[in-house]
């Protein structure tokens, strides 16, 4: 029979619209939830600022002129530096940007404007592997064939290669989302005045698309300064200043990683500076692509 | 679906075969293709072939022996593989419901003010380089766990059976559980983008239809939302632990770094596959030694692949989470 | 005057005739509403204003007018659908059997549990079965009905959309496998399964094909015994052909849309009181 099966309508009192308990209960039961879940995002969004306050309140003692411009001293003495680490740091990522930002914007290139086919996929494939590939599986790659077999020991040239692989499949993704944005119109503009297809993305798309192409450069580098794992296996790190790449370079992380695990409190102090330098550069590196990339549309 | 540009460039090739430029530019870009694919071929064909000794001399029992005796030339990885596992499982146990849940916020909850900010801390979450989570984890957390969360445990769980063995031992903070934790927080961005993504796809529809037959606002979720997107936050998750096993630096400050056999206690020191790659890799010395770190690296990688090819195929449309973010 | 409307208009009153609907058995009479004042805005976007009209109980209440008159609006403050987009708000009331959905203590989960709703697009949940479709509203209302109780209330309700016979023996595939009529079809399944008062229909047929159209109108006549229907529809030979009653809504020039007219379906159409609503039927804009 209608109505009797589903009684929560109150028949008795004829009202439609009366509170019932049932209902009632199922609101708190919602609210209840509602408040976990701004719990949840509490938690989440606590804990980066957490993270942040720490660094710069323990970081912070330790910026000072030397800190930026001189070498570290020796263990266990104060004093000194993370110079050779940030120009270490600086120096690897140009080279690694040398090797990975041809092959980068190239597959991306690729993909986005001849990209059909069973290589296509393939590729794309690969670059989205190459994107979950743990770090320190790549310093093992790059020491076993640069450190052990090309060169023959720990050096800067090694750490540049692994921070390269690190950086093409970020570079080829950001800039193919990129060139995809770049309006199918244009292309067929420019071909149909009979421009060749090389110039036409050479000199039509890709700067069209400059901005977005800069900003994935940045970001890989972004992501690649900040790797310590695969330059452990390869570059070693190194107390002094050296423009050679073929002996051992230092770098930011890994001197940071040096000062962390040793037992000397001013060396955790450094660390802490060391990683407030690194937060620096890396967010002032992203902020400068969300800002250039900010409600910018490829022109 | 047709990408821009693919037909056009296709096309062109197949028409304008007379201006040099193009077959010449086609294979320039075609190489550079190729050199991703053969990095990916390279990685995988010399760490084979440099992990085959080990293969070779220790088979199947290099992943159930829990003994790591490089002086006697003893490589059995159990350990490192268990200590992955319990450090990545707490991080997916960990992170998964807060990242999910935060997701939700921002979607379903949050006021239009509020997003901008919530989005940009998980940026910026995502950036923070894995050296510094564990140089903070080492100062910040390990005494937090040790004087605080670990004794808590012991007392809560101390009383009861079977359970209280996971607590069992001194509560020195070094151990699987903070490794585990630490992890949580890395790979919380990755599940909270990736989940924001995928709820962001629920159709308002059916959130329309589910409110249209009188349901509260968490039933609507509950019901409408997330069935609909379920595969993508199982993909979310998935991607967050393929990023948890990798993850070297700040387990390996956090961990412990011992081998000892395997224990039911979380309060235990331990090694992951990664940290273990990482602190042994400058003092191996012998070439069964390299190797056997190179079969160690060989499984990560097999596995994080596995992991990251099924994901992919849950999230496939989601993949492309805000930039900068780890996935 | 369109030809169609007239032969619409011509067809005949449902008579006693046709089987006792369950609702007559029971000596249940549906709701009737009446809508106050009735304002709305997006933000700072006044949508509609001074929307006063009764919705006539068992009846069918269509609203027509041009693209942009707020018919949409109307239809889903309602149900207190509206006030769901964030910076919507409503003034006024409306009254469901003399109580006003929008008093301070009325939950809205209430409202809209007795006030349903079916949308333009049909929208079943993919992720559910035919069968878990029909019921998805009663499993928010808590009581663990029996197994047998629920396979009658879906057979019940199929049947009452006419899709029972079509889909009685997939009843567990997905509720997005249906065609789009089918869709609509369980969907309306779906929203009577809960037992509302009124049914609002916001332009149910606009994406379905003629025949499609035709059945869910047939669906409705039938529906009408048992429920007030309210249906937003741009329409005007549907109008003509399903409802008993018509509000004639128009947009001024300042964006506001503005009930115009309202009457029964045959004096609207054949003898409108305003000019713009004579226009409109007529086919000078619109």
């Amino acid at each position: 029979m209608a109505g009797t099966l589903v009684p929560s309508v109150s028949r008795d009192t004829g009202s439609l619209l009366a509170r019932d308990r049932h209902t009632t209960m199922r609101q708190v039961q919602s609210a209840m939830v509602a408040g976990l879940i701004g719990l949840a995002a509490v938690i989440a969004v606590g804990v980066l600022w957490i993270i942040l306050g720490y660094v710069i309140a323990r970081g912070l003692p330790a910026l000072n002129w030397d800190f930026f411009t001189k070498a570290p001293k020796p263990y266990g003495e104060t004093g000194g530096g993370v110079a050779p680490a940030i120009v270490g740091s600086l120096y690897m990522l140009a080279v690694a940007s040398i090797i990975a930002v041809p092959i980068g914007v190239g597959a991306a290139v690729y993909l986005s404007e001849f990209g059909r086919g069973r290589f296509a996929t393939v590729v794309r494939v690969v670059v989205d592997l190459l994107a979950g590939l743990p770090s320190i599986v790549v310093g093992a790659f790059v020491w076993s064939l640069v450190v052990r077999r090309l060169v023959g020991h720990y050096s800067g040239i090694a750490g540049s290669v692994a921070l390269a692989i690190i950086m093409i499949p970020i570079t080829a993704r950001t800039v193919e989302e990129i060139l995809k944005l770049v309006p199918q119109a244009l292309r067929e503009a420019s071909l149909a005045l009979g421009v060749p297809l090389w110039r036409t993305v050479l000199f039509v798309v890709i700067p069209a698309a400059r901005g977005g192409i800069i900003t994935g450069i940045v970001l890989a580098m972004a992501r690649a300064g900040g790797e310590t794992a695969p330059l452990l296996l390869t570059t070693l790190g190194n107390m002094f200043f050296n423009f050679n790449l073929f002996q051992p370079m230092a770098a930011l992380p890994l001197q940071i990683y040096t000062y962390a695990s040793s037992p000397y409190e001013d060396w955790h102090t450094k660390a802490w500076g060391g990683s407030l330098i690194l937060i620096l550069l890396i967010g002032i590196l992203n902020l400068v692509t969300r800002l250039a990339t900010r409600g910018k549309q490829v022109r | 679906m047709v990408q821009q540009g693919e037909v056009v460039g296709a096309e062109a090739l197949r028409r304008r075969q007379r201006d040099i430029g193009d077959p010449a530019f086609a294979g320039a870009v075609w190489i550079t293709a190729a050199g991703a694919v053969l990095t990916l071929a390279l990685l995988i064909a010399l760490l084979l072939h440099d992990a085959w000794p080990a293969i070779r001399r220790y088979g199947f029992g290099f992943f159930v022996h829990s003994t790591w005796d490089p002086v006697f030339e003893q490589f059995g990885a159990a350990s490192f593989i268990y200590g992955t596992i319990v450090t990545s499982l707490i991080a997916l146990i960990l992170a998964a419901p807060i990242g999910i849940a935060a997701a939700l916020f921002i979607v379903e909850y949050a006021p239009r003010w509020l997003r901008e900010p919530v989005a940009f801390s998980i940026e910026m979450l995502a950036a923070i380089p894995s050296i510094v989570y564990g140089l903070w984890g080492l100062f910040v957390l390990v005494p937090v766990m040790r004087n605080g969360v670990e004794p808590a445990l012991q007392a809560v769980l101390g009383p009861i059976p079977v359970l209280n063995r996971l607590v069992a031992g001194p509560p020195i903070g070094l151990d699987l559980l903070t490794g585990g934790v630490i992890l949580a927080i890395m790979i919380l961005p990755t599940v909270m983008a990736v989940s924001r993504e995928v709820i962001l796809a629920v159709p308002d529809l059916q959130r329309e239809g589910m409110f249209a037959l009188g349901a509260t606002k968490w039933e609507m979720i509950r019901y409408a939302v997330l069935p609909y997107a379920r595969a993508g936050m199982i993909g979310a998750a998935m991607l967050g632990l393929a990023r948890a096993l990798g993850e070297t630096m700040a387990v390996t400050l956090v961990v412990g770094n011992s081998t000892t056999q395997i224990r039911a206690s979380l309060f235990t020191p331990g090694y992951t596959i990664a940290s273990a790659i990482a602190n042994q890799f400058t003092e191996a010395d012998k070439a069964i030694y390299f190797s056997a770190l190179m079969n160690l690296a060989l499984v990560l990688l097999l596995v994080a692949l596995l992991i990251n090819l099924l994901a992919r195929l849950l999230v496939f449309r989601f993949v492309r989470s805000p930039a900068g973010v780890r996935v | 005057m369109d030809r169609e409307i007239l032969a619409a208009l011509a067809r005949p009153e449902t008579t006693a005739e046709t089987p006792e609907s369950s609702a007559q058995q029971s000596g249940r009479r549906p709701a009737g509403m009446q809508i106050r004042d009735l304002a709305a805005w997006y933000g700072s976007f006044k949508a509609i204003e001074g929307i006063t009209a009764p919705i006539e109980p068992g009846k069918i209440t269509a609203i027509i007018g041009p693209s942009g008159c707020g018919k949409s609006t109307l239809i889903r403050c309602l149900n207190r659908l509206h006030e769901l987009t964030p910076g919507a708000r409503v003034t006024g009331s409306v009254l469901l059997n003399g109580e006003d959905i929008y008093a301070p203590q009325v939950d809205p989960v209430r409202v809209r549990r007795v006030i349903g709703m079916v949308f333009q697009k049909p929208n079943p949940f993919p992720m559910m079965s035919i069968y878990d479709n029909v019921i998805a509203g009663l499993k928010l209302l808590g009581r663990r009905l029996p197994k047998p109780q629920l396979d009658e209330i879906v057979e019940r309700c199929l049947r009452a959309v006419a899709l029972w016979d079509e889909v009685k023996d997939k009843l567990h595939a997905s509720g997005a496998s249906l065609s789009g009529g089918q869709q609509q079809r369980l969907c309306i399944a779906r929203a009577i399964a809960v037992e509302p008062e009124v049914l609002l229909m916001d332009e149910p047929c606009s994406a379905l094909d003629p025949v499609a159209t035709m059945r869910i109108e047939d669906l409705m006549r039938q529906l009408a015994r048992d429920y007030t229907i309210v249906i937003v529809t741009h329409n005007m030979q549907q109008a003509a052909r399903v409802s008993d009653y018509t509000m004639f809504m128009l947009a001024g020039e300042d964006r506001v849309g503005r009930l115009i007219e309202y009457g029964p379906t045959r004096e609207l159409f054949l003898r409108p009181k305003d000019h713009r609503t004579e226009d409109y039927i007529t086919g000078r804009f619109g």
